[in-house]
Protein backbone atom coordinates (compact mmCIF):
# COMPACT_ATOMS: atom_id res chain seq x y z
CA UNK A 1 0.00 0.00 0.00
CA UNK A 2 1.24 3.20 -1.08
CA UNK A 3 0.78 5.58 2.28
CA UNK A 4 4.32 7.42 1.38
CA UNK A 5 2.59 8.60 -1.49
CA UNK A 6 -1.23 8.85 0.22
CA UNK A 7 0.65 10.84 2.78
CA UNK A 8 2.34 12.84 0.88
CA UNK A 9 -1.16 13.38 -1.69
CA UNK A 10 -2.99 15.00 1.46
CA UNK A 11 0.24 17.03 2.16
CA UNK A 12 0.06 18.50 -0.87
CA UNK A 13 -3.34 20.26 0.20
CA UNK A 14 -1.72 22.32 2.97
CA UNK A 15 1.01 21.40 6.28
CA UNK A 16 -0.13 18.94 8.57
CA UNK A 17 0.85 17.43 11.83
CA UNK A 18 1.48 13.81 11.98
CA UNK A 19 -2.04 12.72 14.15
CA UNK A 20 -3.96 14.99 11.69
CA UNK A 21 -2.09 13.34 8.89
CA UNK A 22 -3.68 10.29 10.04
CA UNK A 23 -6.95 11.03 11.17
CA UNK A 24 -7.19 12.77 7.13
CA UNK A 25 -6.04 9.14 5.80
CA UNK A 26 -8.84 7.40 8.01
CA UNK A 27 -11.44 9.81 7.16
CA UNK A 28 -10.44 9.38 3.20
CA UNK A 29 -9.93 5.63 3.18
CA UNK A 30 -13.34 4.58 5.63
CA UNK A 31 -10.81 3.49 7.71
CA UNK A 32 -9.86 0.08 6.28
CA UNK A 33 -6.49 0.26 6.24
CA UNK A 34 -5.78 2.08 9.82
CA UNK A 35 -2.06 3.28 10.44
CA UNK A 36 -1.01 3.95 13.72
CA UNK A 37 0.91 6.97 14.50
CA UNK A 38 4.18 5.18 14.67
CA UNK A 39 3.67 4.09 10.82
CA UNK A 40 3.31 7.56 10.35
CA UNK A 41 6.10 9.55 11.84
CA UNK A 42 8.40 6.82 10.24
CA UNK A 43 7.04 7.83 7.12
CA UNK A 44 7.36 11.30 7.44
CA UNK A 45 10.53 10.88 8.67
CA UNK A 46 12.26 9.02 5.51
CA UNK A 47 10.03 11.84 3.49
CA UNK A 48 11.87 14.21 5.29
CA UNK A 49 15.16 12.67 4.12
CA UNK A 50 14.62 12.21 0.49
CA UNK A 51 13.78 16.33 0.81
CA UNK A 52 10.04 15.56 -0.37
CA UNK A 53 8.78 16.74 2.90
CA UNK A 54 10.28 19.60 5.69
CA UNK A 55 9.61 19.45 9.31
CA UNK A 56 8.97 22.87 11.02
CA UNK A 57 8.16 23.90 14.79
CA UNK A 58 4.69 24.82 15.16
CA UNK A 59 6.41 28.15 16.67
CA UNK A 60 7.44 29.10 13.00
CA UNK A 61 3.77 29.12 12.28
CA UNK A 62 1.83 30.77 15.49
CA UNK A 63 3.99 32.47 18.18
CA UNK A 64 1.94 30.81 20.90
CA UNK A 65 1.43 26.94 19.53
CA UNK A 66 3.02 25.01 21.70
CA UNK A 67 6.67 23.75 19.88
CA UNK A 68 4.86 20.55 17.90
CA UNK A 69 6.16 19.15 14.79
CA UNK A 70 4.08 20.02 11.43
CA UNK A 71 5.31 18.85 8.21
CA UNK A 72 5.67 20.97 4.91
CA UNK A 73 5.44 19.80 1.15
CA UNK A 74 8.26 20.32 -0.57
CA UNK A 75 8.46 21.15 -4.72
CA UNK A 76 10.23 17.62 -5.04
CA UNK A 77 7.27 16.45 -3.02
CA UNK A 78 4.75 17.81 -5.36
CA UNK A 79 6.22 16.47 -8.75
CA UNK A 80 6.44 13.04 -6.35
CA UNK A 81 2.52 13.33 -5.76
CA UNK A 82 2.19 14.46 -9.36
CA UNK A 83 3.98 10.94 -10.85
CA UNK A 84 2.03 9.06 -8.49
CA UNK A 85 -1.11 10.03 -9.95
CA UNK A 86 -0.32 10.01 -13.59
CA UNK A 87 1.04 6.28 -13.24
CA UNK A 88 -0.09 3.04 -13.07
CA UNK A 89 0.43 0.74 -9.96
CA UNK A 90 2.69 -1.68 -10.36
CA UNK A 91 1.53 -5.18 -9.33
CA UNK A 92 4.88 -7.50 -8.98
CA UNK A 93 3.54 -10.64 -10.44
CA UNK A 94 4.02 -13.32 -8.08
CA UNK A 95 2.39 -12.13 -4.98
CA UNK A 96 2.07 -14.83 -2.82
CA UNK A 97 -1.43 -15.50 -2.84
CA UNK A 98 -1.95 -18.05 0.53
CA UNK A 99 -5.18 -19.61 -1.31
CA UNK A 100 -3.63 -20.66 -4.59
CA UNK A 101 -0.84 -22.13 -2.30
CA UNK A 102 -3.02 -23.93 -0.53
CA UNK A 103 -4.59 -25.25 -3.28
CA UNK A 104 -1.85 -26.11 -4.89
CA UNK A 105 -0.78 -28.23 -2.39
CA UNK A 106 -3.74 -29.57 -1.22
CA UNK A 107 -4.29 -31.45 -5.07
CA UNK A 108 -1.14 -32.94 -4.64
CA UNK A 109 -1.87 -35.06 -1.61
CA UNK A 110 -3.47 -38.12 -1.62
CA UNK A 111 -6.52 -38.74 -0.10
CA UNK A 112 -7.94 -34.75 0.39
CA UNK A 113 -11.43 -33.99 -0.68
CA UNK A 114 -9.96 -31.01 -3.01
CA UNK A 115 -13.97 -30.52 -4.12
CA UNK A 116 -14.44 -30.39 -0.13
CA UNK A 117 -11.82 -27.56 0.26
CA UNK A 118 -12.74 -25.29 -2.54
CA UNK A 119 -16.43 -25.61 -0.69
CA UNK A 120 -15.30 -24.43 2.67
CA UNK A 121 -13.26 -21.94 1.12
CA UNK A 122 -16.51 -20.29 -1.35
CA UNK A 123 -18.83 -20.39 1.49
CA UNK A 124 -16.36 -18.26 3.56
CA UNK A 125 -15.18 -15.70 0.65
CA UNK A 126 -19.46 -15.81 0.22
CA UNK A 127 -20.21 -14.76 3.66
CA UNK A 128 -17.74 -11.98 3.26
CA UNK A 129 -19.13 -10.59 0.18
CA UNK A 130 -22.25 -11.42 1.55
CA UNK A 131 -21.06 -9.16 4.95
CA UNK A 132 -19.96 -6.24 1.75
CA UNK A 133 -23.06 -6.29 0.32
CA UNK A 134 -24.61 -5.35 3.58
CA UNK A 135 -22.47 -2.82 4.17
CA UNK A 136 -22.75 -1.02 0.77
CA UNK A 137 -26.56 -1.21 0.74
CA UNK A 138 -26.67 0.62 4.03
CA UNK A 139 -24.40 2.97 3.33
CA UNK A 140 -26.60 4.41 0.48
CA UNK A 141 -25.99 6.83 -2.17
CA UNK A 142 -22.69 8.95 -2.09
CA UNK A 143 -24.09 11.62 -0.58
CA UNK A 144 -20.57 13.18 0.97
CA UNK A 145 -16.91 12.92 -0.39
CA UNK A 146 -15.97 10.34 2.85
CA UNK A 147 -19.03 8.14 1.37
CA UNK A 148 -17.96 8.37 -2.05
CA UNK A 149 -14.55 7.76 -1.12
CA UNK A 150 -15.68 4.73 1.11
CA UNK A 151 -17.67 3.31 -1.61
CA UNK A 152 -14.83 2.71 -4.03
CA UNK A 153 -13.03 0.41 -1.03
CA UNK A 154 -15.87 -1.57 -0.59
CA UNK A 155 -16.52 -2.04 -4.18
CA UNK A 156 -12.80 -3.12 -4.73
CA UNK A 157 -13.08 -5.96 -1.90
CA UNK A 158 -16.39 -6.97 -3.22
CA UNK A 159 -14.52 -7.09 -6.78
CA UNK A 160 -11.94 -9.16 -5.36
CA UNK A 161 -14.15 -11.38 -3.06
CA UNK A 162 -16.42 -12.15 -6.86
CA UNK A 163 -13.13 -13.17 -8.33
CA UNK A 164 -12.38 -15.39 -5.82
CA UNK A 165 -15.42 -16.90 -6.01
CA UNK A 166 -15.04 -17.48 -9.97
CA UNK A 167 -11.66 -18.43 -9.63
CA UNK A 168 -13.09 -21.44 -6.92
CA UNK A 169 -15.17 -22.03 -9.70
CA UNK A 170 -13.18 -22.20 -12.63
CA UNK A 171 -10.54 -24.63 -10.30
CA UNK A 172 -13.48 -26.88 -9.08
CA UNK A 173 -14.50 -27.42 -13.02
CA UNK A 174 -10.88 -27.76 -13.99
CA UNK A 175 -10.26 -29.76 -11.31
CA UNK A 176 -13.42 -32.43 -12.71
CA UNK A 177 -12.31 -32.13 -16.08
CA UNK A 178 -8.80 -33.76 -15.14
CA UNK A 179 -10.49 -36.17 -12.67
CA UNK A 180 -12.12 -37.66 -15.83
CA UNK A 181 -9.22 -38.01 -17.53
CA UNK A 182 -7.21 -39.63 -14.63
CA UNK A 183 -4.87 -36.40 -14.69
CA UNK A 184 -5.24 -35.67 -11.05
CA UNK A 185 -3.23 -38.19 -9.29
CA UNK A 186 -2.16 -36.65 -6.54
CA UNK A 187 2.10 -36.44 -5.95
CA UNK A 188 3.78 -38.71 -3.72
CA UNK A 189 7.54 -37.41 -2.15
CA UNK A 190 10.16 -37.78 -4.71
CA UNK A 191 12.28 -40.71 -4.40
CA UNK A 192 15.56 -38.68 -4.36
CA UNK A 193 16.50 -37.20 -1.31
CA UNK A 194 17.88 -33.88 -1.66
CA UNK A 195 21.20 -32.97 -0.30
CA UNK A 196 21.19 -30.85 2.76
CA UNK A 197 22.35 -27.19 2.93
CA UNK A 198 22.59 -25.44 -0.36
CA UNK A 199 21.04 -26.67 -3.57
CA UNK A 200 24.13 -27.91 -5.93
CA UNK A 201 25.63 -25.49 -8.61
CA UNK A 202 25.08 -26.27 -12.44
CA UNK A 203 28.00 -26.05 -13.21
CA UNK A 204 28.43 -24.65 -17.02
CA UNK A 205 29.07 -26.38 -19.72
CA UNK B 1 -52.23 -19.17 7.39
CA UNK B 2 -49.67 -16.70 7.69
CA UNK B 3 -48.65 -15.46 10.37
CA UNK B 4 -47.83 -11.96 12.08
CA UNK B 5 -43.86 -12.87 13.31
CA UNK B 6 -42.95 -12.89 9.37
CA UNK B 7 -39.49 -15.16 10.01
CA UNK B 8 -41.81 -18.62 10.91
CA UNK B 9 -44.00 -17.57 8.08
CA UNK B 10 -42.80 -20.20 5.33
CA UNK B 11 -44.10 -18.80 1.78
CA UNK B 12 -42.81 -21.79 0.08
CA UNK B 13 -41.50 -25.41 0.59
CA UNK B 14 -40.19 -27.88 -1.88
CA UNK B 15 -39.70 -31.79 -0.73
CA UNK B 16 -38.04 -34.50 -1.79
CA UNK B 17 -37.97 -32.76 -5.52
CA UNK B 18 -36.75 -34.92 -8.77
CA UNK B 19 -36.87 -34.12 -11.75
CA UNK B 20 -36.18 -36.02 -15.15
CA UNK B 21 -36.46 -34.90 -18.24
CA UNK B 22 -37.05 -37.45 -21.23
CA UNK B 23 -37.45 -41.45 -20.57
CA UNK B 24 -35.18 -44.20 -21.32
CA UNK B 25 -31.35 -44.20 -22.57
CA UNK B 26 -31.82 -40.63 -23.25
CA UNK B 27 -33.16 -39.40 -20.00
CA UNK B 28 -31.63 -36.84 -17.83
CA UNK B 29 -31.60 -36.37 -14.11
CA UNK B 30 -32.19 -32.43 -13.64
CA UNK B 31 -32.62 -32.83 -9.88
CA UNK B 32 -32.56 -35.31 -7.43
CA UNK B 33 -33.96 -35.01 -4.10
CA UNK B 34 -33.68 -30.87 -3.59
CA UNK B 35 -35.86 -29.70 -0.51
CA UNK B 36 -36.16 -26.10 -0.51
CA UNK B 37 -37.96 -23.72 1.91
CA UNK B 38 -38.22 -20.02 1.58
CA UNK B 39 -39.74 -18.03 4.62
CA UNK B 40 -41.30 -14.43 4.40
CA UNK B 41 -38.44 -11.90 4.52
CA UNK B 42 -35.98 -14.25 2.72
CA UNK B 43 -33.99 -13.67 -0.16
CA UNK B 44 -32.30 -17.45 -1.19
CA UNK B 45 -29.53 -17.49 -3.72
CA UNK B 46 -29.23 -20.12 -6.13
CA UNK B 47 -26.10 -20.67 -7.45
CA UNK B 48 -24.46 -23.91 -9.71
CA UNK B 49 -22.59 -24.30 -12.63
CA UNK B 50 -24.87 -24.17 -15.81
CA UNK B 51 -26.73 -27.56 -16.39
CA UNK B 52 -26.82 -27.82 -12.58
CA UNK B 53 -30.64 -27.48 -12.36
CA UNK B 54 -31.22 -23.97 -11.24
CA UNK B 55 -33.99 -23.00 -13.69
CA UNK B 56 -35.53 -26.67 -13.55
CA UNK B 57 -36.00 -25.88 -9.89
CA UNK B 58 -37.36 -22.54 -10.30
CA UNK B 59 -40.01 -22.99 -12.75
CA UNK B 60 -41.29 -26.15 -10.59
CA UNK B 61 -41.19 -24.12 -7.41
CA UNK B 62 -43.59 -21.54 -9.62
CA UNK B 63 -45.53 -24.66 -10.70
CA UNK B 64 -44.55 -23.84 -14.29
CA UNK B 65 -43.16 -27.52 -14.45
CA UNK B 66 -44.45 -30.26 -12.45
CA UNK B 67 -42.01 -32.33 -11.37
CA UNK B 68 -41.19 -36.44 -11.60
CA UNK B 69 -41.40 -36.72 -8.28
CA UNK B 70 -41.86 -34.34 -4.54
CA UNK B 71 -43.95 -31.60 -3.54
CA UNK B 72 -44.50 -27.86 -3.67
CA UNK B 73 -46.44 -26.34 -1.15
CA UNK B 74 -47.28 -22.78 -1.89
CA UNK B 75 -48.73 -20.71 1.04
CA UNK B 76 -49.72 -23.65 2.40
CA UNK B 77 -51.42 -24.72 -0.90
CA UNK B 78 -49.91 -28.33 -2.02
CA UNK B 79 -49.70 -27.74 -5.99
CA UNK B 80 -50.22 -31.58 -6.66
CA UNK B 81 -53.71 -31.44 -5.21
CA UNK B 82 -54.78 -27.98 -7.33
CA UNK B 83 -56.94 -26.87 -9.56
CA UNK B 84 -55.41 -25.75 -12.65
CA UNK B 85 -57.59 -22.77 -11.66
CA UNK B 86 -55.95 -22.87 -8.35
CA UNK B 87 -52.57 -22.56 -10.00
CA UNK B 88 -53.29 -20.20 -12.39
CA UNK B 89 -54.73 -17.65 -9.74
CA UNK B 90 -51.84 -18.37 -7.69
CA UNK B 91 -49.72 -17.41 -10.31
CA UNK B 92 -51.40 -14.44 -10.77
CA UNK B 93 -51.72 -12.96 -7.31
CA UNK B 94 -49.06 -14.76 -5.34
CA UNK B 95 -46.17 -15.59 -7.66
CA UNK B 96 -44.07 -13.45 -9.42
CA UNK B 97 -41.61 -14.41 -12.13
CA UNK B 98 -38.84 -12.30 -13.19
CA UNK B 99 -36.84 -14.22 -16.22
CA UNK B 100 -34.98 -12.85 -18.41
CA UNK B 101 -36.72 -12.75 -21.68
CA UNK B 102 -39.18 -9.63 -21.79
CA UNK B 103 -42.20 -9.53 -24.10
CA UNK B 104 -43.26 -6.11 -23.24
CA UNK B 105 -47.05 -5.59 -25.69
CA UNK B 106 -45.34 -2.44 -28.31
CA UNK B 107 -48.75 -0.87 -28.42
CA UNK B 108 -49.05 -0.54 -25.19
CA UNK B 109 -47.62 2.34 -22.79
CA UNK B 110 -44.49 1.20 -19.45
CA UNK B 111 -46.93 1.67 -16.78
CA UNK B 112 -49.99 0.15 -19.23
CA UNK B 113 -47.88 -3.01 -19.73
CA UNK B 114 -47.02 -3.18 -15.95
CA UNK B 115 -50.57 -2.75 -15.35
CA UNK B 116 -51.94 -5.60 -17.28
CA UNK B 117 -51.74 -8.60 -14.41
CA UNK B 118 -53.91 -6.46 -12.62
CA UNK B 119 -56.29 -5.95 -15.11
CA UNK B 120 -56.31 -9.73 -16.09
CA UNK B 121 -57.13 -10.13 -12.37
CA UNK B 122 -59.76 -7.44 -12.33
CA UNK B 123 -57.97 -4.68 -10.36
CA UNK B 124 -60.13 -1.51 -10.21
CA UNK B 125 -58.38 0.69 -12.61
CA UNK B 126 -57.08 3.50 -10.74
CA UNK B 127 -56.04 0.83 -8.12
CA UNK B 128 -53.93 -0.43 -10.82
CA UNK B 129 -52.73 2.13 -11.65
CA UNK B 130 -51.34 3.43 -8.35
CA UNK B 131 -49.95 -0.52 -7.80
CA UNK B 132 -48.21 -0.50 -11.53
CA UNK B 133 -46.52 3.34 -10.66
CA UNK B 134 -44.94 1.93 -7.52
CA UNK B 135 -44.20 -0.95 -9.46
CA UNK B 136 -42.41 1.31 -11.92
CA UNK B 137 -40.76 3.32 -9.04
CA UNK B 138 -39.31 0.59 -7.35
CA UNK B 139 -37.26 -0.05 -10.49
CA UNK B 140 -36.59 3.47 -10.90
CA UNK B 141 -38.33 4.02 -13.96
CA UNK B 142 -41.58 6.57 -12.76
CA UNK B 143 -40.17 8.84 -15.32
CA UNK B 144 -40.86 6.87 -18.13
CA UNK B 145 -44.73 5.80 -17.13
CA UNK B 146 -45.78 7.02 -20.81
CA UNK B 147 -42.91 6.12 -22.63
CA UNK B 148 -43.53 2.91 -25.38
CA UNK B 149 -41.58 0.11 -25.55
CA UNK B 150 -39.72 1.39 -28.66
CA UNK B 151 -38.59 4.37 -27.05
CA UNK B 152 -36.73 2.65 -24.43
CA UNK B 153 -33.45 1.01 -24.21
CA UNK B 154 -33.17 -2.77 -24.10
CA UNK B 155 -31.80 -2.44 -20.14
CA UNK B 156 -35.49 0.05 -19.50
CA UNK B 157 -37.26 -2.47 -21.39
CA UNK B 158 -36.14 -5.32 -19.15
CA UNK B 159 -36.84 -3.06 -16.08
CA UNK B 160 -40.50 -2.50 -17.19
CA UNK B 161 -41.27 -6.33 -17.42
CA UNK B 162 -39.43 -6.75 -14.45
CA UNK B 163 -41.71 -4.01 -12.48
CA UNK B 164 -44.47 -6.22 -14.65
CA UNK B 165 -43.52 -9.40 -12.94
CA UNK B 166 -43.66 -8.24 -9.37
CA UNK B 167 -46.64 -5.78 -9.44
CA UNK B 168 -49.35 -6.21 -6.97
CA UNK B 169 -49.00 -7.58 -3.68
CA UNK B 170 -47.17 -10.93 -4.81
CA UNK B 171 -45.90 -12.14 -1.82
CA UNK B 172 -42.96 -14.63 -3.46
CA UNK B 173 -40.70 -13.57 -6.42
CA UNK B 174 -38.63 -15.82 -8.18
CA UNK B 175 -35.97 -14.67 -10.87
CA UNK B 176 -33.82 -16.37 -12.77
CA UNK B 177 -30.52 -14.60 -14.05
CA UNK B 178 -32.72 -11.30 -13.75
CA UNK B 179 -29.77 -9.05 -14.02
CA UNK B 180 -28.58 -10.66 -17.01
CA UNK B 181 -28.88 -8.32 -20.15
CA UNK B 182 -28.14 -5.23 -17.82
CA UNK B 183 -25.33 -3.41 -17.24
CA UNK B 184 -24.23 -3.81 -13.32
CA UNK B 185 -25.26 -0.70 -11.88
CA UNK B 186 -29.11 -0.94 -13.39
CA UNK B 187 -28.34 -4.67 -12.09
CA UNK B 188 -28.37 -3.49 -9.17
CA UNK B 189 -31.16 -1.35 -8.69
CA UNK B 190 -32.96 -4.46 -9.70
CA UNK B 191 -31.17 -6.30 -6.78
CA UNK B 192 -32.02 -3.16 -4.61
CA UNK B 193 -35.70 -3.59 -5.45
CA UNK B 194 -35.65 -7.36 -5.00
CA UNK B 195 -33.74 -6.82 -1.35
CA UNK B 196 -37.05 -4.30 -0.20
CA UNK B 197 -39.49 -6.44 -1.43
CA UNK B 198 -38.27 -9.26 0.75
CA UNK B 199 -37.42 -7.28 3.70
CA UNK B 200 -41.07 -5.64 3.32
CA UNK B 201 -42.12 -9.14 3.97
CA UNK B 202 -41.76 -10.75 0.31
CA UNK B 203 -40.12 -14.26 -0.19
CA UNK B 204 -37.56 -14.73 -2.95
CA UNK B 205 -35.51 -17.09 -5.00
CA UNK B 206 -32.65 -15.77 -7.31
CA UNK B 207 -31.19 -17.85 -9.31
CA UNK B 208 -26.91 -16.30 -10.51
CA UNK B 209 -24.18 -17.37 -10.91
CA UNK B 210 -22.95 -14.43 -10.23
CA UNK B 211 -21.79 -14.30 -6.43
CA UNK B 212 -22.01 -10.57 -6.32
CA UNK B 213 -25.87 -10.95 -6.93
CA UNK B 214 -25.77 -13.70 -4.63
CA UNK B 215 -24.47 -12.12 -1.92
CA UNK B 216 -27.61 -9.69 -1.57
CA UNK B 217 -29.18 -12.79 -0.43
CA UNK B 218 -29.99 -13.55 2.97
CA UNK B 219 -28.78 -17.51 1.82
CA UNK B 220 -27.05 -19.09 -0.47
CA UNK B 221 -27.73 -22.76 -1.77
CA UNK B 222 -25.48 -24.08 -3.99
CA UNK B 223 -26.69 -27.07 -6.92
CA UNK B 224 -24.20 -29.55 -8.30
CA UNK B 225 -25.82 -31.91 -10.57
CA UNK B 226 -29.33 -31.46 -9.45
CA UNK B 227 -28.16 -32.16 -5.96
CA UNK B 228 -27.69 -29.25 -2.82
CA UNK B 229 -24.37 -28.88 -2.00
CA UNK B 230 -24.29 -30.15 1.52
CA UNK B 231 -24.34 -26.56 3.22
CA UNK B 232 -23.02 -27.48 6.70
CA UNK B 233 -19.56 -26.94 5.45
CA UNK B 234 -17.39 -28.14 8.41
CA UNK B 235 -13.89 -27.53 9.41
CA UNK B 236 -13.33 -30.51 11.11
CA UNK B 237 -10.25 -32.16 9.35
CA UNK B 238 -11.95 -35.15 9.56
CA UNK B 239 -14.37 -34.45 7.33
CA UNK B 240 -11.64 -33.35 4.61
CA UNK B 241 -9.42 -36.08 4.81
CA UNK B 242 -10.77 -39.27 3.53
CA UNK B 243 -8.67 -41.83 5.24
CA UNK B 244 -5.92 -42.61 2.56
CA UNK B 245 -5.70 -46.11 0.60
CA UNK B 246 -2.18 -47.61 1.36
CA UNK B 247 -0.50 -49.41 -1.94
N1 LIG C 1 -36.98 -28.92 -21.43
C1 LIG C 1 -35.92 -29.72 -21.25
N2 LIG C 1 -35.82 -30.89 -21.89
C2 LIG C 1 -34.77 -31.72 -21.70
N3 LIG C 1 -33.75 -31.44 -20.88
C3 LIG C 1 -33.78 -30.28 -20.22
C4 LIG C 1 -34.86 -29.35 -20.36
N4 LIG C 1 -34.61 -28.26 -19.58
C5 LIG C 1 -33.43 -28.51 -18.98
N5 LIG C 1 -32.93 -29.71 -19.35
C6 LIG C 1 -31.68 -30.32 -18.87
O1 LIG C 1 -31.74 -30.37 -17.45
C7 LIG C 1 -30.49 -30.00 -16.87
C8 LIG C 1 -30.65 -28.79 -15.97
O2 LIG C 1 -30.98 -27.67 -16.78
P1 LIG C 1 -31.35 -26.24 -16.18
O3 LIG C 1 -32.37 -26.41 -15.12
O4 LIG C 1 -31.69 -25.35 -17.32
O5 LIG C 1 -29.96 -25.82 -15.51
P2 LIG C 1 -29.37 -24.36 -15.20
O6 LIG C 1 -30.49 -23.38 -15.17
O7 LIG C 1 -28.68 -24.54 -13.89
O8 LIG C 1 -28.38 -24.07 -16.28
C9 LIG C 1 -29.55 -29.79 -18.04
O9 LIG C 1 -28.84 -30.97 -18.26
C10 LIG C 1 -30.46 -29.47 -19.19
O10 LIG C 1 -29.88 -29.86 -20.41
MG1 LIG D 1 -30.77 -21.51 -16.27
Amino acid sequence: MSVRQSLLAILDQGPCYGYQLRTEFDRRTGSTWPLNVGQIYNTLDRLARDGLVEKLEASDASPDATSQIYFRITDAGRSEVAGWLGSPVERTAATRDELAIKLAIAVTLPGVDIARVIQVQRAATLRNLQELTKTKNATGDPETSENLAWLLIVDSLIFQAEAEVRWLDHSEARLARAAATGHAAPLPLGTEIPKRGRPTKVVPA
Amino acid sequence: MSTVDGKSDVLLQLNGISMQYGKGETAVTALSGVDLTVHAGELVAIMGASGSGKSTLLTIAGGLTTPTSGEVIVEGQWLSTASPAGIAALRRRTLGFVFQDFNLIPALSAIENVMLPLDLDGWKRRKARSAAMDALRSVELESRANHYPDELSGGQQQRIAIARAVVGTRRIILADEPTGALDSATGEVVLRMLRKRVDAGAGGILVTHDARHAAWADRIVFLRDGRVVDESVGHSVDTLLAPVAQP
